[in-house]
């Protein structure tokens, strides 16, 4: 039931996802004009959005390979399911983080309620209870439903709250935080930005897919090991 | 052995969905009504959320007015998962749960009479805190417009609540953790009830509340519809 | 054959429980099962009773596969736990509406009026469960299982907890249950308790039927020592 990879791909995926890391930085500090307003500190965007185009690919992933397990029941599909929640809620984080580092020198604050942000924060809140909801349950099977139950139910949710947060922000100004509704992405893109821009979410697509293989190969190991320990014990 | 009575069924249709249904909300209320815990705590537990807003926030009565409906809903939000809690933990004693699983229903079935149930409890809740509330904060709270809000948003509170009760009573930490699966995803419901109440305690014309009321129904449709499918998935063994 | 189950395995995440079990119980035939604790009794009966799903084999209930007929198989089937499925608050009268209800009967009264009756509880129906004795409850509880007067009768340790004069009450009224040609599976490790009712008596163990009994093939009292050398030879 282990399906491996051939090791030529996943080196050949690792190879290209490295390369295109170094060549998104080049991109990012070389070929990428300096912002008039902002300076160098805009820089930050090209990994802050693309690490959230990937804290939000994987939800949109977890939600997937739920529906896949609930219908085919193949562990495979839980497994793909942990990774790539825990993929996404690294990315989520950085894409935070980062966000919080280009607020700060430019809008003097560490936090902005722009709808995007704050959506990302529910997503993050998202990931943090499933991961809890599945430490507390020891059959592994029930785990694997419940899990992909709440995935599906946040993957339906999320958006909406986007949506409504959304809408607030058109009927109320800006109470605290900066005075633009969609203050994070408030500047104008050159051509080359654009480029850069698209590069780097392509770049961070590859690394995604990189991790995701290698811990849904780490995860598959594990179940492995779990395996043989316990024909051990039992035999 | 002597021979009693047999056993008749009923021919089969939808008349015996709604039966079982119908049938286990009775229950539950029945059960509640003789051991009034669950009410009592509810009830409690809404007060002490209401007096610590008040002392927390020391306002003057404009802004008081104008939190109400953020305090509102929170102190609903929080007595909710109370009765979400208990509604399926009722089943666990005594392995009633598994009598219900056992009963040839549709998974669904117990799935509504359990949501119409907390629903019921939500409610019996809700219209305790609110004339409490009105009087502490001097507000009318009893207009038409808020209270279609504080049912519409109980219902999808409710929906969403009793898929993922259904889940948290299943694992260890389950005192915890139904709050903390509820509430990132039943945001989009409580901002649009209170942005709604809001509306309707400000007098605000229609047209500017309307949205709040379309996004509030448009998520009850969707999250009893997805608790619907998706509940077999988390009582089957 | 009432029921009927060909290579069962059933795991638990990476613990296999029961391996390849076969095993036939014909019309109103009264089987019991013992074991040691934790060798699978309560899951086998479990999946009779459609609570849970077979890892892989193939299950048979008057005909009916499991799990797909499950809807159809619980009609057919009256399960008595060691825990009595009862609600405390409710009286008892109120209780058996509940499931009669549930079951879809129709004009159920003086079905259960009859089956207090027949259990001894007649003159307890307004009390609630809360107030009754371990042995009432059981009672109580087998009086729920026969409601929808069931094909089959699966017990699940009901004599746990139960003092001697309760445990008397039991055998008199489970011989008169077999009389009714009801299919029966009991589980027990209480082998003194099981023997004089069944027609056969399965030993489980090491995830299988390691011995089987036919009534009149057994004196009573070498049971435990046929029993000691089933399980130590097939472990």
């Amino acid at each position: 039931m282990i399906r491996e990879r051939a090791s030529a791909t996943r080196m050949a995926l690792t190879l290209v996802a490295a390369l295109l890391l170094l060549a998104a930085l080049g991109l990012v500090f070389g070929y990428a004009p300096r912002e008039a307003v902002m300076g160098e500190v805009q820089r930050v965007f090209y990994f802050h959005v693309s690490s959230a185009w990937v804290g939000m690919l994987s939800f949109v992933v977890a939600a997937v390979t739920g529906g896949l397990y609930l219908s085919r029941r193949e562990r495979y599909w839980d497994l793909v399911q942990i990774s790539s929640v825990e993929i996404g809620m690294v990315f989520g984080l950085i894409a935070i983080l980062s966000g919080s580092i280009w607020a700060r020198p430019v809008w003097n604050t560490w936090w902005t309620w722009d709808p995007r942000l704050v959506t990302t924060s529910v997503m993050e809140l998202v990931y943090a209870a499933y991961l809890l909801l599945r430490q507390g349950i020891e059959e592994p099977e029930r785990r694997a439903r419940f899990g992909a139950v709440y995935a599906i139910v946040g993957v339906i949710t999320v958006p909406i709250t986007f949506l409504s947060i959304r809408f607030l922000r058109t009927i109320h100004p800006v109470v605290i935080g900066s005075g633009d509704a969609s203050a994070l992405g408030g500047f104008a893109m050159t051509p080359k930005m654009l480029e850069t821009f698209l590069f780097s979410l392509l770049t961070f697509t590859v690394l995604y897919a990189t991790l995701l293989v290698y811990r849904v190969r780490l995860a598959l190991r594990g179940d492995m090991l779990e395996a043989r320990r316990n024909a051990l014990f039992s035999g | 052995m002597v021979e009693t009575a047999p056993a008749q069924a009923r021919p089969a249709g939808p008349g015996n969905y709604f039966r079982s249904v119908g049938v286990i909300v009775w229950k539950d209320l029945a059960a509640e009504l003789r051991s009034k815990e669950l009410l009592g705590a509810m009830l409690v537990f809404a007060l002490l959320v209401l007096l610590v807003f008040n002392f927390a926030l020391e306002l003057d009565l404009p802004l008081r007015q104008a939190v109400a409906p953020g305090v509102l809903w929170v102190t609903f939000a929080f007595a909710g998962t109370l009765g979400l809690n208990r509604s399926l933990a009722l089943e666990r004693e005594r392995g009633c749960w598994e009598g219900l699983l056992l009963a040839p229903v549709d998974r669904s079935a117990i799935y509504l009479g359990k949501a119409f149930g907390s629903f019921l409890f939500m409610a019996i809740m809700e219209a305790l805190v609110l004339p409490i509330y009105s009087a502490l904060y001097n507000i009318n709270l009893f207009q038409p417009g808020l209270l279609l809000v504080v049912l519409l948003g109980s219902i999808g509170y409710v929906s969403l609540g009793t898929l993922l009760a259904a889940m948290a009573i299943q694992a260890r930490t389950r005192d915890v953790l139904l709050p903390i699966l509820l509430f990132p995803v039943v945001l989009p419901v409580l901002i649009s009830a209170v942005n709604a109440s809001a509306g309707f305690l400000s007098a605000a014309p229609m047209d500017q509340i309307w949205p709040w009321l379309n996004l509030l129904i448009a998520c009850d449709v969707i999250f009893v519809a997805v608790s619907y499918l998706l509940f077999e998935y988390v009582v089957e063994e | 054959m009432s029921i009927r189950v060909v290579k069962l395995s059933k795991s638990f995440g990476s613990r296999l429980v029961l391996r390849q079990l076969d095993f036939e119980v014909a019309r109103g035939e009264f089987v019991v099962l013992i074991g040691p604790n934790g060798v699978g009794k309560t899951t086998l009966l479990r999946i009779l009773a459609s609570l849970t799903r077979p890892s892989f084999g193939q299950v048979w209930v008057e005909g009916l596969p499991l799990p797909q007929e499950a809807a159809q198989v619980r009609r057919q089937i009256g399960v008595v736990s060691h825990q009595p499925l009862l609600y405390g608050d409710l009286t008892a009268e109120e209780n058996l509406r509940f499931y009669a209800q549930l079951y879809g009967l129709d004009r159920f009264g003086p079905r259960i009026r009859g089956l207090l009756d027949q259990v001894g509880l007649l003159s307890r129906q307004r009390e609630p469960v809360r107030s009754f004795s371990r042995g009432m409850q059981q009672r109580l509880s087998l009086a729920r299982a026969l409601l929808h007067d069931p094909l089959i009768l699966l017990l699940d340790e009901p004599y746990t907890g139960l003092d001697p004069q309760a445990g008397q009450m039991l055998d008199k009224l489970l011989q008169g249950v077999a009389s009714q040609g009801r299919t029966i599976v009991m589980t027990s490790h209480d082998l003194q308790r099981a023997a004089p009712l069944a027609d056969r008596i399965d030993v489980l163990s090491q995830g299988r039927i390691a011995a089987s009994f036919r009534r009149g093939e057994f004196p009573l009292d070498r049971l435990p020592s046929l029993y000691q050398q089933a399980v130590a030879a097939h472990g």
